[in-house]
């Protein structure tokens, strides 16, 4: 067990346990909203952590570096989003003054029937999304620290118990913006490194479009060169269709804005204009990791290839120090490292199809006709990156707690989804309306702790089966498809009813469901995709079509009771909000100050 | 104290508002999907530094302007309420 490793991970746990007995929560307010008066810039800090997950921090660097310009849509959807928060929907629904999205869903459209079709959307999303966060942790601990999966997970969701218990959502407020420091830092670091040995500018955004070192041909122009040689596409291009980029770039935009543990962190600032602000703040502290992202990916293309292909394997049988020492001398190149560091792990692997001892990377249109024999996974680059570039011992065990921080932090946001919509929606806004706030507290807790548990289990179970990657996939398309137009419409449409919304709910949660279901699991040819549009993306054309059905649906039903249509009226112009009985009986509206 | 629709021109602050947001959805289009995706090919016959600009939008322009694009959201929807007398 590494030294570095186990301090970083201690200390920073250490930390959020600390965090998290300061930030007790002693009401709902506090649980829910963190008492509405977070400051915006700490907001955006912590929807950063809430936001970036373990598939941002391990996994995106990497899918890049394969998918080269085709990783675009990860790039643009994935921060493009918060646009459509900040103009669309964070201030108005922070004007609205409840605590959670199906708080907005029924009260805006008066009927249980949709507070309830919103809570299952919500707990679809949030259940898929947490499978994948339980189980980075557990990658995360047995890649690095040698304990069993089982365990790290179980350490985990110990650690996220008690803030999120205990805390509520200012608990997990104020975790996620240590987690957001533990996190940025552990990502540039290895980058600058990178950026400095591959391109002589230590920024690496700079780098990014800077001369490889020591050369008048730029960086990208070395990297196109390189992949297509070895019979890969060239890196600034892809071959997927342009509508289906536009599309998954779409689902992926309209998805972070529908996200409900994201919606909830604008919920916790004091006013309609501290939410636009904070969702500034939020997107440049994302900005801060994602521009570096495609940096990271590029240099970490260019190295595996360099210090990969071509390569000598050495066996687990021979004295690696010896041999090695022996095909330099002979003019080879040696297997690295850091590559047998990683073999056990299964993230990169050797066959050596034409038994020559020679470590071939090649892509499908390789010109020398030699077969492909190394495959690595997306997670590899950003994890082996700080040995690739042979940085020191305590820059590896940064990254394992930046890692477990971009987790926990995304995992304890979708806690708080789930908890609520079983303590809130469920419990208080539906079943027993005269709860009082300690029972409903009370109940919070307990709801908290069962999603913990839940989750972790989900986790266990969802790495047996492997299929967490595939139903990122319905994380984002159904909140494009089910929350977001309503949503949207309930804000900018006066007249959209509730039969309009219920009807544009289940449309879009079935049909996208179904497409995506069909397509990744039953049939997974391509030729029969509808336009050529992936199940990545057709969370955005059903969006449209899911918008139309709720526009045609109210346009033939009844228009919305007065009290509904003044308070749209009132939640457009800030500082206007009083409560409206139809819409506010069951809870009345946060003050804004 | 909350003030009541019928003493602030809440009317002419949401048509202000909705112009506004109008504007700078345009542009979000235009960096993201028309840099980025539609007119990419055009675009990369031009270099930014050691990048095709197409290219370079879809992984690092776009993201630029997306955060100066909120942050003039801010500053814009700041002088309008103060414009309309709204007390945001």
């Amino acid at each position: 067990m590494d030294f570095w490793t186990l301090f970083f991970v201690v200390t920073t746990f250490a930390l959020y346990i600390g965090i998290a007995i300061w930030a007790r929560a002693g009401s709902t307010d506090d649980f829910y909203v963190a008492g509405h008066d977070v400051h915006p810039t700490v907001n955006g800090m912590a929807t950063a952590a809430d936001w970036m997950s373990a598939a941002s921090f391990l996994s995106m660097a990497g899918l890049i570096a394969f998918l080269g310009y085709g990783g675009s849509v990860y790039l643009m959807g994935w921060t493009g989003g918060y646009v459509l928060l900040a103009l669309l929907l964070a201030p108005f629904l922070r004007e609205f003054g409840k605590f959670t999205v199906p708080d907005f869903v029924g009260d805006r459209y008066y009927s249980t029937a949709a507070r309830l079709i919103a809570v299952i959307c919500a707990l679809f999303v949030s259940f898929t999304y947490i499978a994948g966060q339980m189980k980075g942790v557990g990658v995360a601990f047995s890649g690095f620290l040698g304990i069993p999966f089982e365990w790290g997970i179980i350490i985990g969701m110990a650690i996220v118990f008690v803030y999120a218990t205990l805390g509520g959502m200012k608990g997990v407020t104020y975790t996620q913006v240590a987690q957001y420091c533990v996190l940025i830092f552990a990502y540039t670091v290895p980058a600058m490194f990178m950026s400095m040995i591959i391109t002589g500018n230590p920024v690496p955004q700079l780098g990014f479009i800077s001369n490889a070192a020591g050369t008048d041909v730029s960086m990208l122009e070395k990297l196109n060169g390189v992949v297509t040689d070895l019979g890969f596409l060239e890196y600034t291009s892809t071959n997927k269709t342009m509508f289906d980029v536009f599309a998954i770039t779409g689902a992926l935009m309209f998805g972070t804005a529908g996200l409900p543990h994201v919606i909830i962190r604008f919920f916790t600032v004091s006013s309609a204009k501290n939410a636009r602000v904070s969702a500034g703040w939020a997107l440049v502290f994302i900005a801060l990791l994602y521009t570096t992202a495609p940096a990271v990916a590029s240099f970490a293309r260019l190295n595996f290839i360099d210090t990969v292909n071509e390569a000598t394997y050495i066996g687990d049988d021979e004295d690696y120090a010896a041999r090695a020492a022996e095909i330099e001398a002979a003019g080879g190149k040696p297997v690295p490292t850091w590559y047998k560091d990683w073999e056990p792990t299964g993230l990169v692997t050797f066959n050596d199809l034409n038994g020559d001892g020679i470590m071939q990377y090649r892509g499908p249109n390789s010109p020398d006709g030699l077969p492909n024999e190394v495959t690595p996974s997306a997670d590899i680059f950003v994890l082996a990156n700080p040995q690739i570039a042979q940085l020191p011992a305590w820059v590896i065990g940064l990254v394992v707690a930046g890692g477990l921080a971009a987790a926990l932090s995304t995992a304890a946001g979708l806690l708080m989804v789930i908890s609520s919509a079983v303590s809130h929606d469920i419990c208080r806004r539906t079943l027993y309306p005269e709860m009082s706030d300690k029972t409903e507290l009370l109940v919070a807790r307990g709801a908290a702790a069962g999603a913990v548990v839940a989750a972790g289990l989900l986790g266990l179970f969802a790495s047996n089966l492997g299929f967490v990657a595939q139903v990122v996939a319905f994380a984002f398309g159904l909140a494009a498809a089910s929350l977001f137009p309503i949503i949207f419409l309930g804000i900018f449409w006066k007249r959209m009813n509730k039969e309009g919304a219920i009807a544009s709910m289940v449309f879009g949660l079935v049909s996208t469901f179904s497409y995506i279901y069909y397509f990744k699991f039953v049939d997974a040819d391509p030729s029969g995709w509808w336009f050529g549009v992936s199940p990545e993306g057709i969370g955005f054309v059903f969006m449209w079509v899911a918008a139309i059905v709720g526009i045609v649906v109210s346009l033939v039903t009844e228009a919305p009771p007065q009290d509904i249509q003044d308070l749209v009226e009132d939640i457009r112009v800030p500082g206007t909000r009083t409560a409206h009985g139809k819409a506010d009986e069951g809870m009345a509206p946060m003050p804004a100050e | 104290m909350s003030k009541s629709l019928s003493e602030i021109d809440g009317k002419g602050y949401w048509a202000a508002t909705i112009r506004l947001t109008i504007s700078l959805l345009v542009i979000w289009f235009a960096v993201s999907y028309g840099a980025g995706i539609l007119f990419r090919d055009f675009l990369d016959q031009i270099s930014i530094g050691g990048a095709p600009l197409g290219f370079w939008f879809a992984q690092q322009g776009s993201i630029y302007v997306f955060v100066a694009l909120i942050f003039y959201y801010c500053f814009a929807m700041n002088r309008l309420e103060r414009k309309f007398g709204v007390e945001a």
